[in-house]
């Protein structure tokens, strides 16, 4: 046999550590794109949707974060309460493919393939995310920053596996918002994640595929940092203006054939700048 | 075919070997797959090895819905389910819905309302129906365009189809006490 | 084993909606798709095909592929036993190629082995060395003559001219503009598959296929097998879409080849990928137009050169071109015109038939320049169209005249009437979803301006330029059950279900059989230029009238009346009288009557010179109107809904057309908005549903539909084709809707966001 579906986390790792050339899938709506197209020939398969540890989420109140499965769907971050709690996921989870997709696809396949136009990882960037990895000996966590290392590589090694991540709950707007000629199935041409803290009256930005990893637009934070009023949930229309030219500036996008660098830069912008005016409604 | 390329079949066979024995369950059945590749798609070895045609393939990355099926009681694209990591778990497809002859409500609704026509797409859109129904048993229309749009249609405008999802949720309600 | 067994039709007559008789089997998943189709001892066939669009082929190795365990058979152009080319009108393109190839895609071998991995393996492991040259990709330069032919019947596939009354006249309004259209794919679902069974010696073969002409794909299969037609038997493999794409050749005499190598029966499939490479395209077109009108703005003259961009071969391309110049001046009167129009040949992907056949192109043309000229003239757009439509007895720019029912007024008179959508933008209940931008939440309500377009078109019906057009059926009627026989390709656009009802309604039963479709009768030509309903159609109900007249000879014999003064009521024959009444049933009982007709439309004509002749047989007639959102700052649209009236001549199954007009709008839509096949120096870019973008159920909005009924006489059942019109002037207007959004032109489709945004 040479698909191993394992339940346990303890046996997941173990045989991941014994076949470090295996290739490891959950959902599989990436890996099995690519094998379909003969780009991707496995030898061994470890499929690890089925180990509950990585099925399952749990909320902290009193850390105030939660700590959701690797294997946990996007149709299940999708869901009441996790809607509630990271509201900018569901709305991220609901862009991602079709409902075939998202009752697939988890959200630690979307770390691990890491594209730049992943829908989860803007957001996983904005709320600082840690992504937790565990191998056979031993345990690591990593802010999702330092974890996507470039388009489609990651700080993961052979034989670990992306086993949960850890998303602050912060109080305050946050939202997403993604760029596709279609209306629904479509990957992004240009994304953003905006969260508000309210706590540290802090404003978050991360943006996707204007880069070869998803980009922290430090710039536009600072700058809404300084100009927008929590009390008032008020931003000029200036202010917005000069956010979404700083979150372009932050982008470095390529020209490909789905949309040309000038235009993400500019959509960017765009959403960056809507995102502060739904976050700040007054002006 | 001389003997030498006889011998050097050997070497290849390491490289690609029809060699994975495993066992789906499939409508209510179990379903014994031997000499099965690796890299087979749940949606190939339905077809190909358990003669479960209904299924069909039309991209071979999730992107039109033609090969939706049940696992596990969610709706998911076959295409991208490797087959051989469906083990243990209920799978449910096209031909799991009703008898030949006779069609479940979703079904006649989708003749009825003149939903079909080259019918290519049809069979993963009842599979699609029939989970949304399930979930939302009155759905909006913009709800039944929403959990619907995986499934690609390119001879009906989807109009017709919205039509007959409609007249199910209707019918449903009508018989309810 | 067959492919679609004698599906069984009850009730419904003539202008019934009643449903298809395939429509259980295919929503329970048992009807036979041409890829459902297996066979014992089975095996799957693959295609090798050029990386390059341009290159001499320098060697071709097969034997690190015949290594491999599994591999039966591969076949090159040395294998081909017959005609080393095929093609619909000249026969240009290679089997294989053997010398160079012209386009990316284009097949080099096929592969015949025990499992599709092994297949993969196998292409992979054929080395052919290439000497890569630099590709024609832009089609000026074939016709400003500085690139080599590229192909030894030349660059130009066609120049066709039309000179039409006063070259040198004028008005005082003139505008002109320079339209683009993008590579449209017809992306049907169900992708190529056949499945060919050898004859025991090689001496034939069966091939069930997907094809939208049987006849025409065993002309060319046996040419190039150098065998006679009768030996290559086809059955119609259930066909999952067709709209244009599957009238070319593609993998038939691939899979045939490896049958007759192997002895075994063969399956061939396409993956998505292949599909787009390995058939025809609709024609990216250039199309420069000056329209000249009095300052009511009555049109005066229209100028225009056409520059369609055929691909590395021929296909459909000279009859496409010729759809597009005789339809310049769209459904207006016009007295004067100088047109020209190319057709070349470049090493781009081959294009050929698609849904609207040229007129695709020149309707987006002459509908942007109507909304120019209504603009520069002060004159709504509608306005402007209802003063220029044509009627019944107007002359085409080629000369021919309007003979059949031309009711354009009505088209668009009711189609401006029709409701306007009631929900503001974001709908009822404010759901930011409903926007551009759909899930991607990419705005709020205030960031969208809405738009209205409008457009009206002309589509010529059938075959034209001299085609000996004919369809073949025939009707056999034996103890009050008849049995219809036609090979017509069903592709889903609902033959099967009105061939019924001609013969219910003709002979008064109730119980029709269809035959299996196939080469076993006479040819009912392609399914496409709209053209089943009149000319299948003609023919089922010309062998139902013969049939019903041997019937009714039959009856007066034994009843001592009259044949002529018969007639069916019901399921009764009755005489005129009244004193006869017999049932069809009672009547047909140990009788058989089997009658085999050939039905042709009236000859057309080749066009001269100057364009000028009777080249079409009939037109259509439509308008659409769309309503649309944009997000001008982003470039995004939504099309909120698209409002139509349609001539249809009769309506001989009202929810089959609404599901063709329906159905049409979409493909309409895609490529207003979304669809292309992006290409740069030869190479597609996007071969794949993730990147080539189809409507989802979120994209296509709701449509409003008024038939237009006004049977024409000139039709066999008084009804028109109803296929092509809705995918023709539904780009166009929901690209004036957009342009009436944003306020700028927009004069390429698909219209991209950075077109938007400017």
């Amino acid at each position: 046999m040479n698909a191993l579906v394992p339940t346990q986390l303890d046996e997941a790792l173990r045989v991941i550590g014994t076949h470090p050339d295996a290739l490891v899938v959950a959902g599989g709506t990436d890996a099995m794109v690519e094998i379909n197209a003969g780009h991707r020939r496995p030898r061994m398969v470890i499929a690890v949707n089925r180990v509950a540890e990585l099925r399952s989420w749990t909320y902290d109140p009193a850390g105030a974060t939660v700590r959701i499965g690797a294997a946990v769907t996007y149709s299940e971050l999708m869901e009441s309460p996790l809607a509630e709690l990271i509201p900018a996921l569901a709305e991220a989870s609901r862009t991602v493919g079709s409902p075939q997709i998202r009752n697939a696809g988890t959200l630690g396949g979307n770390l691990g393939t890491c594209s730049p136009a992943g829908d989860g990882l803007p957001v996983l960037a904005a709320l600082g995310a840690v992504v937790h990895l565990a191998s056979a000996t031993r345990e690591r966590s990593l802010p999702v920053s330092d974890f996507m290392v470039g388009v489609k590589r990651t700080a993961l090694e052979a034989d670990e596996l992306i086993t949960a991540i850890t998303i602050p709950v912060l109080a305050g707007w946050q939202g997403y918002s993604k760029v596709g000629v279609r209306n629904a199935m479509v990957i992004a041409l240009a994304s953003a994640c905006l969260a508000t803290d309210v706590t540290t009256s802090s404003v978050r930005l991360a943006v996707g595929s204007v880069g070869p990893t998803i980009i922290r637009c430090a710039d536009a934070e600072a700058f809404a940092g300084e100009s927008v009023s929590f009390a008032r949930r008020s931003a000029t229309p200036a202010t917005v203006a000069r956010f979404g030219e700083l979150a372009a500036a932050a982008s470095h996008p390529i020209d490909d054939h789905r949309a040309t660098a000038a235009y993400r830069r500019h959509a960017v912008g765009v959403l960056a700048s809507r995102l502060l005016r739904r976050a700040f409604p007054n002006d | 075919m001389t003997d030498d390329f006889d011998s050097s079949r050997g070497l290849h066979s390491d490289v690609f070997a029809l060699s994975e024995i495993y066992a789906l369950h499939v409508n209510g059945g179990t379903h014994e797959v031997r000499d099965a590749w690796i890299g087979e798609s749940l949606l190939f070895v339905l077809r190909e090895r358990l003669g479960l045609m209904g299924s069909k393939g039309a991209c071979e990355q999730g992107e039109c819905g033609s090969c939706s099926v049940m696992v596990g009681g969610e709706l998911v694209c076959s295409c991208l389910v490797l087959a051989a990591s469906a083990v243990e778990q209920s799978i449910v497809t096209i031909e799991g819905i009703a008898p030949v002859g006779s069609p479940s409500d979703v079904q006649q609704a989708f003749v009825d309302a003149g939903a079909v026509q080259c019918g290519f797409c049809t069979p993963g859109l009842i599979m699609a129906t029939h989970a949304l129904l399930e979930r939302s048993p009155e759905p909006t229309e913009f709800e039944i365009r929403e959990e619907l749009s995986g499934n690609v249609c390119r001879c009906t405008g989807y109009g017709r189809i919205i039509d007959a999802v409609q007249r199910v949720a209707v019918r449903r309600r009508a018989v309810q006490p | 084993m067959s492919a679609l067994v004698g599906e069984r039709t009850r009730a419904g007559r003539l202008g019934d909606s009643i449903t298809r008789p395939d429509g259980t089997a295919k929503v329970q998943g048992s009807f036979q798709f041409s890829s459902d189709l297996n066979a014992e001892n089975c095996l799957w066939g693959a295609t090798l095909r050029s990386p390059h669009p341009s290159a001499r082929i320098v060697s071709i190795d097969l034997s690190a592929a015949y290594r491999i365990s599994g591999v039966e058979a591969i076949v090159t152009a040395a294998d081909v036993p017959g005609q080393a080319t095929y093609g619909l009108i000249s026969q240009d393109q290679p089997v294989f190629a053997s010398d160079v190839v012209r386009y990316v895609g284009e097949p080099i071998a096929a592969v015949a082995a025990d499992h599709p991995e092994t297949c993969r393996r196998a292409l992979e492991a054929i080395v052919v060395v290439y000497e890569v040259m630099a590709p024609l990709t832009d089609p000026e330069r074939v016709l400003d003559g500085s690139h080599p032919p590229i192909h030894p019947d030349g660059n130009l596939i066609r120049h066709q001219r039309v000179l039409c009354g006063d070259a040198n006249a004028t008005g005082p309004i003139v505008v002109e503009g320079t339209y683009e259209i993008g590579m449209q794919d017809q992306a049907f679902l169900g992708l190529e598959a056949a499945l060919a069974l050898p004859d025991p010696g090689a001496a034939g073969v069966e091939l069930y296929v997907a094809t939208q002409w049987l006849h025409e794909d065993q002309k060319q299969i046996a040419a190039c097998l150098g065998l006679a037609p009768a030996a290559i038997r086809l059955t119609l493999g259930g066909v999952g879409g067709a709209f244009g794409a599957r009238e070319d050749i593609s993998l038939q005499v691939h899979t045939c080849l490896l049958a007759l190598r192997t002895g075994r029966p063969v399956r061939m499939h396409y993956s998505r990928e292949e599909s787009f490479l390995g058939h025809v395209h609709r024609h990216p077109a250039r199309i420069w137009m000056r329209h000249h009108a009095t300052a009511d703005g009555l049109l005066v003259k229209v100028e225009a050169r056409m520059v369609f961009d055929g691909g590395a071969y021929a296909s459909t391309s000279s009859a496409v071109l010729i759809n597009a110049v005789t339809h310049t001046q769209g459904p207006y009167r016009c007295p004067n015109a100088v047109v020209d129009g190319y057709a070349v040949r470049t090493n781009n992907l081959p294009c050929g038939a698609m849904r609207g056949f040229g007129v695709v192109q020149a309707c987006f043309a002459h509908e942007g320049q109507m909304d120019r000229l209504a603009a520069a003239c002060g004159i709504d757009p509608v306005d402007l169209r209802l003063r220029n439509a044509m009627v019944i007895g107007d002359k085409l720019i080629t000369g021919q005249v309007i003979e059949n029912v031309a009711p354009v007024e009505r088209c668009i008179r009711e189609t401006a009437a029709l409701p306007l959508p009631d929900e503001p933008v974001g709908g009822h209940d404010r759901n930011t979803m409903r926007l551009p931008g759909g899930a991607g939440r990419t705005a709020d309500a205030g960031h969208i301006r809405r738009g209205i377009g409008f457009a009206v078109s002309i589509k010529n019906l059938m075959y034209s330029e001299g085609f000996d057009d004919y369809s073949t059926a025939r009707c056999r009627l034996a103890d009050g059950v008849v049995t219809l026989k036609f090979a017509t390709s069903e592709v889903g656009q609902g033959f099967v279900t009105i061939a019924g009802q001609i013969a219910r309604s003709v002979l008064g039963v109730d119980e029709v059989v269809l035959g299996t479709i196939d080469t076993g009768v006479g040819s009912a030509g392609s399914t496409s230029a709209s053209r089943q309903t009149w000319m299948s159609g003609g023919a089922v109900n010309a062998a139902c009238l013969k049939v019903r007249g041997l019937l009714f000879d039959a009856v007066a014999a034994l009843y001592h009346v009259d044949a002529n003064s018969l007639s069916i009521e019901g399921s009764d024959i009755v005489g005129a009288s009244g004193a006869l009444r017999v049932s069809v049933l009672e009547a047909s009982t140990g009788l058989e009557f089997d009658e085999t007709v050939e039905y042709r439309h009236k000859p057309t004509e080749d066009l001269d010179d100057n364009g000028q002749g009777d080249c079409h047989t009939a037109f259509a007639f439509v308008a659409h109107r769309a309503v649309v959102d944009v997000d001008p700052e982003l470039g995004l649209v939504k099309v909120i809904q698209i409002a139509t009236a349609q001539d249809v001549g009769r309506a001989l199954n009202p929810l089959s057309v609404l599901g063709q007009i329906e159905g049409g709008i979409a493909q309409g839509l895609g490529l207003a908005v979304m669809e292309e096949i992006i290409m740069s120096e030869g190479r597609v870019r996007n071969p794949s549903f993730t990147d080539y973008l189809l409507p989802t159920f979120l994209d296509m909005p709701s449509v409003v539909v008024s038939l237009i009924e006004e049977p024409d006489p000139i039709a066999p059942l008084g009804a028109k084709g109803v296929g092509e019109p809705p995918t023709i002037s539904s780009t166009p207007a929901i690209v004036a809707a957009i342009r009436d959004a944003i306020g700028r032109p927009l004069d390429r489709v698909p219209v991209r966001p950075i077109d938007i945004i400017g």
